[in-house]
C-alpha cells in the first residue's frame, strides 16, 4: 500500500519525501484547498520546485483543489487546476463537480482523485464520479467501517484511498456547516474549519477556555491535554449533562488494522495534517513507513509513541470500527 | 525541561539593554540568512508578537515588519497582539522547527492568546524557514558573539541532557 | 415587489422523527389548508427511521395530491449501507414519483430522471448546477450557507433552471455515522431506541456558558437558529429564485406557510411579516447570516442589510 502524506510547506514537503513517502499532498496559497491557513501553502514557484524534488527521488506530488468553487470566481480554481497540469502534478484532488467536469475536459490525461470532501460514501456515488469524470482513485469519508471499505472495493471501478492517521472529522466530510453557522467561514467555500480569525482562547481562573466566534468550545482544566477549537471536538450542554456531544478531542489512529484494511483492498494510506509542523511531518511518516515494512506483530510499538503528537493526545480508530457510531 | 537557577541567573543580573543588544544581533542575522522568513505573515508583518518563557523573567517582543525586538524584565504588562508561552528551549526549538506546535499545544507545554490568525502565520512562516541556530549563528561577530553563543549552546546542552522530553518535541535536538 | 405571480412554496422533508400519526395529521393538515405548491415527504435523516411513516405514506400522498400538491419522494442524505443503495434504486424503479437527490448515490440513481436536488448537495455554483441539470435535475435548493452573491452569479448564470432557496427552519448543519443523540441518552446507534423521538423539534446543545448553540436531530446537527429570509424574499425574487422552501419544525407550519404566501403576494410586508413569524415559532431565534456571507447564527435586520445594498 501506499503512504500519502501532507505537506503544509515546502519544509515539511522536504521532510515527507525524505522519509520516505510514496506521494506527499499540498495545496496553493489561497482558498481553493481545505487547509487554507495563514502562512501555509504553496506559491507556484514553490510547488515547482518541490514536484521537482520529488520527481528525483521518485516520489508523487498530488495538489488538492477540493474546496467548492465560489459562485463568479471559478477561474481561481480553473487557473490552480491548469497550474498544477502544467506544474506536473501526478493527480489532482477535487471536491466540486464543476471543478471536477473542467479537469475532465480539459486535461483527459490528467489523473483526477475524489477528494474525500466530495462526500462519495457508496459504490453508487463513487461509480458516478468515476463514469462522469473518469476518476481513478477515491478517498473514503471517515464515516466507513472497515466492512463498509471491503465491500464498496468489491463494488467499485477506480482505487481506494483511506485515512489512517491524524486529524478525525466527526461529520461526514465536505458537507458540515458547524464552522461557518459560528464565524461566517465556511469550510466548503474558504477552505478553513474553526479559522483561526475567529478562534480565542482565554484564561479563566485555573480554566483554558477556548471560544470560536461568539460561542464558548471548551474549558480545560489545568494539566487536562487539549484540542483543536473545532466545534465537533467541544464540550456542551445538553440535557442536565455536560460532555463531549460529538467527540472527544482525540484523532485517528487505524494503523493497528493494516493487515484488514488491505484484504479490503484499500491501495493508498493517507495521512492528515496539512496544517501540522516538519517535525510532526517528518516523525509520523517515518514511523509509519518503518511500521509498514516490519511484520504485523512489531508494528504496535513502533506506532505507540505517535499517540503523544495526537489532539487530546488520544487516538481512536473512528468509524472503521463499528461500535464507535 | 526548565531551566535551571544556574543558568537563569546570569541572565538576571545582565542588564536588560545588553540582552535587547544580543537578541538584535541575533536577529539580524537570521533575517539575512532567511531573507524571505516572514514573507508568509502577509498582513500580519506589523503586529507585536511577545514570546514569554516560562521558565524566564523576561519577555521578547517582535514586530517582525520593522526587524525590531525588544526585552522586558518580566513581570509586566505585556503589549502585544499575540502572546506565546513556554520553556525557553520550546520557544527555541519552534523557531527552528524541531517540534510541532499543535503538539505543545494539545500538551499543554505551550499556550497562546490574542490574535490566533497572526500567531498561526507566525508559526507556520517560521516553520517553513529552515532556520538553524547553531549554523546561522556560527558566523555571528563581534564582541557580543561569544556571550550569545554561549547562551545558545549552554541551552542546547541543557534540552539534550533532559531525560523527560516533553511530548510533541519530535526530533532529537542536535 | 415585482413579479412575485410565478412563485411558489416547496414543504421540505420532516427531519426530525415525529411519531407515526403526527406525522400523518400533519400531512393532512398541509394538505387541506397549506398554500404550498409542492411538498416532499419520506425519511430524510436516517434509514433505521424509515419503518415509522411507511404504513401513512400511501394516505398522505394520496391525500396531497388530491389537495392539487405535487408530492416529491425525498432520499438519504448519508448513505452507506447496501441496504440504504437498494432501497433508492428500488423507489427509483417502482416510483412514479419525482424524486429528490440528498446525497451523491442519488444522482448516480436518477440520472436521466426527472428530479429535483435538496439542499443537502453541494451546489456552490453555476457550473456544477448546469451538470446537475444536464442529468435530469428540474429544480435545485440551494444549501442554506450560500450567500446571496452566490445565489444571485448562479440564477443570472442558469435562468431556465429553476433555483431554490431554503427560506425557513432550523439549518441542516451535518450528518454523521456516529449518532450524537442517542449518546447523549447514554445509548449507540446500534441500539438506539429511537431516542430521537422524545425531541420532535430536536435535543438543544448548550455551550458550557448556557449559549443556545444547536440541536441533534438523530445522526443529524440542525441550528439552534431558525433560517428565515422572509425579509430577503424580494430581493431574492429579483434574483430570479422563484421556489422558496420551508423546513417543518414543531410549529403551527400552516400559518408559516401561508405567512410566506402573504409576504410573497405583497399582502403583509416584510417586517411585519418577520414580527409574525417570531411569534408563530418562539422556540428558536431567527436568523439569516448566511445569506449576508456573515455568520450563520446572527440575525442581519433589514434596514442594515438595505444599507449595506446601497452605502451612502
Amino acid at each position: 500500500m501506499e503512504l500519502i502524506c501532507p505537506a503544509g510547506t515546502p519544509a515539511a514537503f522536504h521532510e515527507a519525501v525524505d522519509a520516505g513517502a510514496d506521494a506527499v499532498y499540498c495545496g496553493f496559497r489561497d482558498e481553493t484547498n481545505a487547509r487554507n491557513f495563514p502562512g501555509l501553502n504553496f506559491s507556484r514557484e514553490e510547488l515547482r520546485e518541490a514536484i521537482a524534488y520529488a520527481k528525483r527521488k521518485g516520489t508523487q506530488t498530488f495538489v488538492a483543489l477540493n474546496t467548492f468553487m465560489r459562485a463568479g470566481a471559478e477561474e481561481i480554481w480553473y487557473k490552480g487546476a491548469a497550474d498544477a497540469v502544467a506544474l506536473g502534478a501526478d493527480a489532482l484532488i477535487l471536491a466540486d463537480f464543476g471543478l471536477m467536469a473542467h479537469v475532465a475536459e480539459k486535461y483527459p490525461e490528467q489523473r483526477l482523485h475524489v477528494s474525500v470532501q466530495a462526500s462519495a460514501s457508496n459504490p453508487d456515488a463513487i461509480n458516478f464520479l468515476v463514469d462522469a469524470f473518469n476518476a481513478q482513485r477515491v478517498v473514503l469519508p471517515r464515516t466507513l467501517t472497515i466492512a463498509d471499505i471491503a465491500r464498496i472495493g468489491k463494488n467499485i471501478r477506480c482505487e481506494m484511498e483511506v485515512f489512517v492517521f491524524g486529524g478525525l472529522c466527526v461529520m461526514a466530510e465536505g458537507r458540515c456547516s458547524l464552522s461557518s453557522y459560528a464565524t461566517g467561514k465556511s469550510p466548503n467555500m474558504n477552505g478553513v474549519c474553526s479559522p483561526a480569525s475567529h478562534v480565542r482562547y482565554r484564561k479563566d481562573g485555573g480554566e483554558l477556555v477556548s471560544e470560536l466566534g461568539e460561542f464558548t468550545i471548551n474549558r480545560f482544566p489545568a494539566g487536562e491535554a487539549a484540542g483543536y477549537p473545532t466545534l465537533c471536538k467541544g464540550r456542551f450542554d445538553i440535557a442536565d449533562s455536560n460532555g463531549y456531544a460529538f467527540e472527544d478531542p482525540v484523532s485517528l489512529d487505524v494503523m493497528g488494522e493494516l493487515e484488514a484494511l488491505k484484504a479490503a483492498g484499500v491501495k493508498a494510506l493517507k495521512i492528515e495534517g496539512r496544517q501540522r509542523g516538519k517535525a510532526y511531518v517528518a516523525e509520523v511518516v517515518s514511523t509509519m513507513k518503518a511500521a509498514l515494512n516490519s511484520p504485523p506483530d512489531r508494528r504496535a510499538p513502533l506506532l505507540a509513541r505517535l499517540r503523544t503528537m495526537s489532539e487530546g493526545q488520544k487516538t481512536t480508530s473512528g468509524a472503521y470500527e463499528k461500535r464507535w457510531r | 525541561m526548565l531551566i535551571p537557577p544556574i543558568l537563569s541567573a546570569p541572565l538576571h543580573m545582565i542588564p536588560i539593554p545588553l540582552i535587547e543588544r544580543i537578541c538584535r544581533l541575533m536577529f539580524g542575522r537570521i533575517a539575512k540568512a532567511h531573507p524571505g522568513l516572514f514573507e508568509r505573515l502577509d498582513e500580519h508583518r506589523q503586529k507585536r508578537f511577545a514570546f514569554l518563557p516560562t521558565d524566564l523573567p523576561l519577555a521578547f517582543v517582535v514586530v517582525p515588519g520593522r526587524e525590531e525586538i525588544s526585552v522586558l524584565r518580566q513581570p509586566v504588562e505585556i503589549e502585544a497582539d499575540a502572546i506565546t508561552e513556554a520553556p525557553l528551549f520550546l520557544l527555541l526549538a519552534l523557531m527552528e522547527g524541531r517540534c510541532d506546535a499543535d503538539a505543545l499545544f494539545f500538551s499543554r507545554d505551550l499556550s497562546v492568546t490574542g490574535d490566533m490568525e497572526a500567531m498561526l502565520a507566525m508559526r507556520n512562516a517560521l516553520d517553513a524557514s529552515n532556520i538553524d541556530l547553531q549554523k546561522d549563528l556560527a558566523k555571528l561577530a563581534g564582541p557580543l558573539a561569544p556571550i550569545a553563543r554561549r547562551v545558545i549552546g549552554e541551552i542546547r546542552d541543557r534540552a539534550l541532557k533532559d531525560q523527560n522530553r516533553p511530548a510533541g518535541e519530535a526530533a532529537a535536538w542536535n | 415587489m415585482t413579479d412575485m405571480k410565478k412563485t411558489s412554496l416547496t414543504l421540505g422533508p420532516v427531519y426530525y422523527l415525529w411519531n407515526a400519526e403526527k406525522w400523518r395529521d400533519f400531512h393532512f393538515r398541509i394538505a387541506d389548508e397549506a398554500p404550498v405548491d409542492r411538498v416532499v415527504i419520506g425519511e430524510t435523516v436516517c434509514s433505521k427511521r424509515q419503518h415509522f411513516i411507511e404504513p401513512h405514506l400511501a394516505e398522505v400522498v394520496e391525500r396531497l395530491e388530491s389537495a392539487g400538491k405535487t408530492v416529491i419522494l425525498s432520499t438519504l442524505a448519508l448513505v452507506t449501507l447496501n441496504r440504504e443503495s437498494k432501497q433508492i434504486r428500488e423507489m427509483a424503479e417502482v416510483s412514479e414519483h419525482l424524486m429528490e437527490a440528498n446525497d451523491l448515490s442519488a444522482l448516480a440513481i436518477l440520472k436521466d430522471k426527472p428530479h429535483t436536488i435538496g439542499p443537502l448537495v453541494n451546489v456552490y455554483n453555476a457550473p456544477t448546477a448546469r451538470l446537475l441539470a444536464s442529468r435530469g435535475a428540474t429544480r435545485i435548493c440551494l444549501p442554506p450557507e450560500l450567500p446571496f452573491s452566490s445565489v444571485k452569479e448562479i440564477t443570472a448564470e442558469l435562468p431556465d433552471i429553476d433555483f431554490e432557496v431554503f427560506a425557513f427552519g432550523r439549518m441542516p448543519l451535518a450528518i454523521s455515522a456516529r449518532c450524537a443523540h442517542a449518546r447523549s441518552k447514554g445509548k449507540i446507534k446500534d441500539n438506539c431506541q429511537f431516542v430521537c423521538g422524545e425531541d420532535p423539534d430536536g435535543l438543544p446543545v448548550r455551550t458550557l456558558d448556557r449559549q443556545s448553540f444547536l440541536a441533534l436531530n438523530g445522526v443529524q446537527t440542525v441550528s439552534h437558529a431558525c433560517q428565515s429570509l422572509l425579509g430577503e424574499l424580494d430581493h431574492l425574487v429579483e434574483a430570479g429564485v422563484r421556489s422558496f422552501r420551508l423546513s417543518p419544525q414543531d410549529c403551527d407550519m400552516v400559518a408559516v406557510a401561508k405567512l410566506h404566501r402573504a409576504v410573497l403576494d405583497g399582502a403583509v410586508d416584510a417586517d411585519a411579516g418577520v414580527a409574525k413569524l417570531r411569534q408563530l415559532y418562539a422556540a428558536a431565534p431567527l436568523a439569516n447570516g448566511f445569506h449576508h456571507a456573515k455568520e450563520g447564527a446572527v440575525w442581519v435586520a433589514r434596514t442594515r442589510s438595505l444599507q449595506a445594498a446601497w452605502p451612502a
